[in-house]
């Protein structure tokens, strides 16, 4: 690996799981307020499992000190699992919301092929006001209000990035090694610490 | 009675109906607790209330500042390897004690606090003393909780325990709201806790990486071990010096790891950082394999990093795998409880005798002693030297004492030259450097070994931080010696001052009341020596006196600790003067 591009920021995707604590999401935010880092977007809601949260948080950093945050973050006696990921390894999506007045959706046939041309759903349709919904990524959600904007768009509200990792196997089985009462190999792992799966392996011992 | 009570309520089979506030007590108890160290309020007196019938179990230590409540909780767990107990109110009670969480947590000692909280139903309305002390202390605890239901008490104090002395051990703070207290419920008896699932404590240990560690280091030509508090924390003093002992490898400390291994064993060869030995320092970058044991490699130990033994093979052993590759960058990383890694190590390891190198580390020695040493120990002439006492110190505890230090140039002096026997005997505050730690600390550190000669060895500066609690010390009758380096400034401030700015004094020169005076008004014996011919007797004087004793020794003003590794500099590049 050389080094120009491990000390480079780029986008990453922290996703945690979490027990459900009041206070975790102070304690999570600090590690990265204590480094003055700005996180872009948070999303923290229920996983599919009860009582196990999954916070999904979009950071621009250097490989390097996501490896450190990832780590600062595990650490966290009610942190179950941290992993993080570049863009490419994720499959991720940003949903936005447009208000605009329906007088000009129903007149504008402009507008009606815009929203299609954009992907965008119809919500609600109110006599004064409509709203629109948009899901994908950051540049998606973008141009749709660049494009709103001249017909008299509202309200806008985008939400937090959600990602799903494309070789992730699920949280399920992993859970289950986390409640047995002996240290299951797989679950005591550090991944930062593995020479082999960063491929520094060879690096080090050649 | 009570305390038949005690061991009915633990061992009944069936529940019994109790108050939150006993059913804590009861926790403590049975988690084999007999120490606290408190300061009562609003918000916590039901516990003190109910404690009133529990005190020939449970005894409690009535501070003058919770700041000192929280340094003696510290100085307790690091003398007796046990978890170090606080009680303090809600309000300015719990904010007193953020000082001692942030250096507890730096410092990994265990420690559960208990503080008070308004009603759970006054909650976030800026009732009297309501202050939000679980936010506050987030980031300086391993763990914090509030209670506002006493059915919780039982569960939450078993993961308090748990977490505080378990991995990589650190301050837990429990916030228990005055109703919780109060409430009366059903208590089922208490079960320690030894598992959560969201909490790892120790890894199972990867056996590769403990072969590829041996073979790096049965290849070595010029291996070197640094270990930190690692080592006493793990109990794994033993293991550790079996494992250098096989493979003959010099040894090094941070001011965290000292006492491990005795001051005079052959392979240790000093102190590592920024005011540490010179050899360890300069052959650090020498070395072929640093094998790191249950240090975190802080700016003070390794100051420059981009220059920091580049040259050789990094092994780290820790516990807590965010500090494997965090500030250097390792070959082979040996995550796990070195109690079972070293051992692991030692079965694999070679035995041999590095010879030549440890010479090296000698030659180096030599140098030390004559550039600094020498004239730090045994001056002849002009006015004492802070070494000069603690040599005298030596000579009469024989290394039998635990040294608490507090903060500047006498803690530095202090932990170079303490000859120390046995473990857990260096009691300082290493990662955060708090001045007014050492006093307070070492009361707790005498609760915690009370069969030891405590001795605080502390600045004029730092003394006077916390030097309200005397008063503990004259009500607990607790047997502390208090030895003050004086030298009428800030001193470590004033050596940056001269060095790096000019010598522009700017705000270290500090005054102080008569010492002996103000111990003597806590009936507590004291004495002040400014000759050199009074310093020997006035030391045996000291500790051979029963009971508590205050040393004001007046030593030479502008003295500099030598060596030194400049801020920003290599600690190839460390200094002799
Ligand atoms: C609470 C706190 N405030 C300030 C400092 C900064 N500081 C470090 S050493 C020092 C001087 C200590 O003076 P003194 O206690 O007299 O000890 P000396 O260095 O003279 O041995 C100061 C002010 C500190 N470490 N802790």
């Amino acid at each position: 690996m050389d080094n120009q591009a491990h000390n480079e920021k780029q986008e990453y995707n922290i996703t945690v799981y979490t027990e459900n604590q009041i206070g975790l999401l102070n304690r999570i935010a600090t590690i990265f307020s204590r480094r003055k880092l700005n996180i872009e977007s948070l999303n923290t809601s229920p996983s599919e499992i009860e009582g196990i949260h999954r916070f999904t948080i979009v950071i621009h950093v250097t490989p390097e000190v996501v490896r450190k945050l990832a780590g600062q973050i595990e650490k966290q006696v009610e942190v179950l699992k941290v992993y993080y990921n570049t863009n490419d390894d994720v499959i991720w999506q940003e949903m936005a919301l447009y208000k605009v007045p329906t007088e000009v959706i129903a007149e504008k046939a402009l507008v009606e092929r815009l929203l299609r041309v954009n992907g965008a759903r119809v919500v609600v349709i109110r006599k004064d006001y409509t709203v629109f919904e948009t899901t994908g990524h950051r540049e998606e959600t973008d141009n749709l209000i660049k494009v709103l904007q001249p017909f008299g768009l509202i309200e806008f509200v985008r939400s937090a990035r959600i990602a799903i990792i494309k070789h992730s196997e699920g949280f399920n089985r992993k859970l289950r090694e986390f409640e047995g009462r002996e240290p299951h190999h797989d679950v005591v792992e550090n991944e930062y610490l593995d020479r082999k799966a960063k491929g520094l392996y060879d690096v080090m011992y050649p | 009675m009570k305390e038949k009570q005690a061991t009915e309520l633990l061992d009944a089979k069936e529940a019994t109906t109790i108050t939150g506030a006993e059913a804590l007590l009861l926790a403590l108890i049975q988690e084999q607790v007999d120490t606290i160290f408190g300061y009562p309020g609003g918000a916590i007196m039901p516990i003190y209330d109910a404690l009133y019938d529990y005190q020939d179990k449970l005894k409690h230590v009535l501070v003058r500042h919770e700041q000192g409540g929280i340094h003696a909780a510290q100085g307790f767990a690091r003398s007796s390897g046990k978890v170090g107990v606080v009680f303090a109110t809600s309000g300015p009670g719990a904010t007193n004690l953020v000082t001692g969480l942030a250096d507890a947590l730096i410092d990994s000692t265990p420690l559960v606090c208990i503080t008070g909280q308004v009603f759970a139903h006054l909650l976030g309305t800026d009732a009297f003393q309501e202050a939000d002390v679980i936010s506050i202390s987030a980031p300086v605890t391993k763990w914090n909780y509030q209670v506002t239901d006493a059915n919780e008490i039982p569960e939450v104090l078993a993961k308090a325990f748990h977490f505080a002395k378990s991995g990589r051990p650190g301050p837990v703070l429990i916030d228990i709201a005055k109703n919780a207290q109060l409430q009366k419920f059903e208590f089922k008896g208490y079960t320690p806790c030894s598992h959560v699932r969201s909490y790892r404590p120790k890894p199972i240990v990867r056996k590769e990486y403990i072969e590829q560690a041996a073979a790096l280091i049965n290849a070595a030509e010029k291996p070197f071990v640094l270990w930190g508090q690692g080592v006493i924390l793990g109990s794994a003093e033993e293991e550790f010096k079996t494992f250098i002992e096989k493979a003959g490898i010099p040894s090094a400390w941070t001011i965290m790891g000292a006492g491990a291994l005795p001051s005079d064993h052959p392979l240790n060869v000093g102190m590592l950082g920024m005011h540490g030995n010179y050899g360890p320092n300069v052959l650090t970058n020498e070395c072929d394999v640093l094998i790191a044991i249950g240090m975190r490699f802080d700016d003070r130990v390794t100051g420059r990093l981009d220059k920091y033994a580049k040259q050789a093979k990094v092994i780290h052993l820790d516990i807590d795998p965010s500090e494997i590759d965090k500030n250097v960058k390792t070959t082979v990383p040996v995550w796990g409880d070195c109690k079972e890694t070293l051992p692991a190590l030692t079965e694999l390891v070679e035995q041999k005798e590095h010879k030549e190198w440890l010479q090296k580390f000698k030659d180096y020695e030599q140098q030390e002693v004559d550039a600094v040493i020498r004239e730090e120990l045994f001056p002849t002439a002009g006015e004492m030297t802070m070494g000069e006492v603690i040599q005298h110190l030596n000579e009469l505890t024989g290394g039998e004492a635990i040294i608490v230090t507090d903060v500047g140039q006498h803690q530095m002096v202090a932990c170079r030259y303490a000859k120390l026997n046995h473990t857990r005997s260096n009691i300082t505050s290493g990662g955060l450097g708090t001045m007014g730690f050492a006093l307070p600390a070492a009361i707790g550190a005498k609760f915690g070994a009370p069969d030891r000669t405590v001795v605080a060895v502390m600045g004029d500066g730092g003394f006077q931080m916390t030097l309200q609690e005397l008063g503990t010390i004259m009500q607990s009758g607790v047997d502390v010696k208090m030895l003050i380096l004086n030298n009428q400034f800030l001193g470590m401030v004033r050596q940056w001052q001269e060095l790096f700015h000019d010598r522009r004094y700017s705000f270290v020169d500090i005054t102080s009341p008569d010492f002996v005076a103000l111990a003597s008004s806590y009936r507590i014996a004291g004495k002040s020596v400014n000759k050199r011919e009074d310093l020997h007797e006035a030391l045996n004087e000291m500790l051979t006196h029963k009971g508590s004793y205050l040393l004001e020794v007046m030593v030479t003003k502008e003295n500099n600790v030598f060596p030194m590794v400049p801020q920003g500099s290599s600690v190839s590049e460390i200094r002799l003067k």
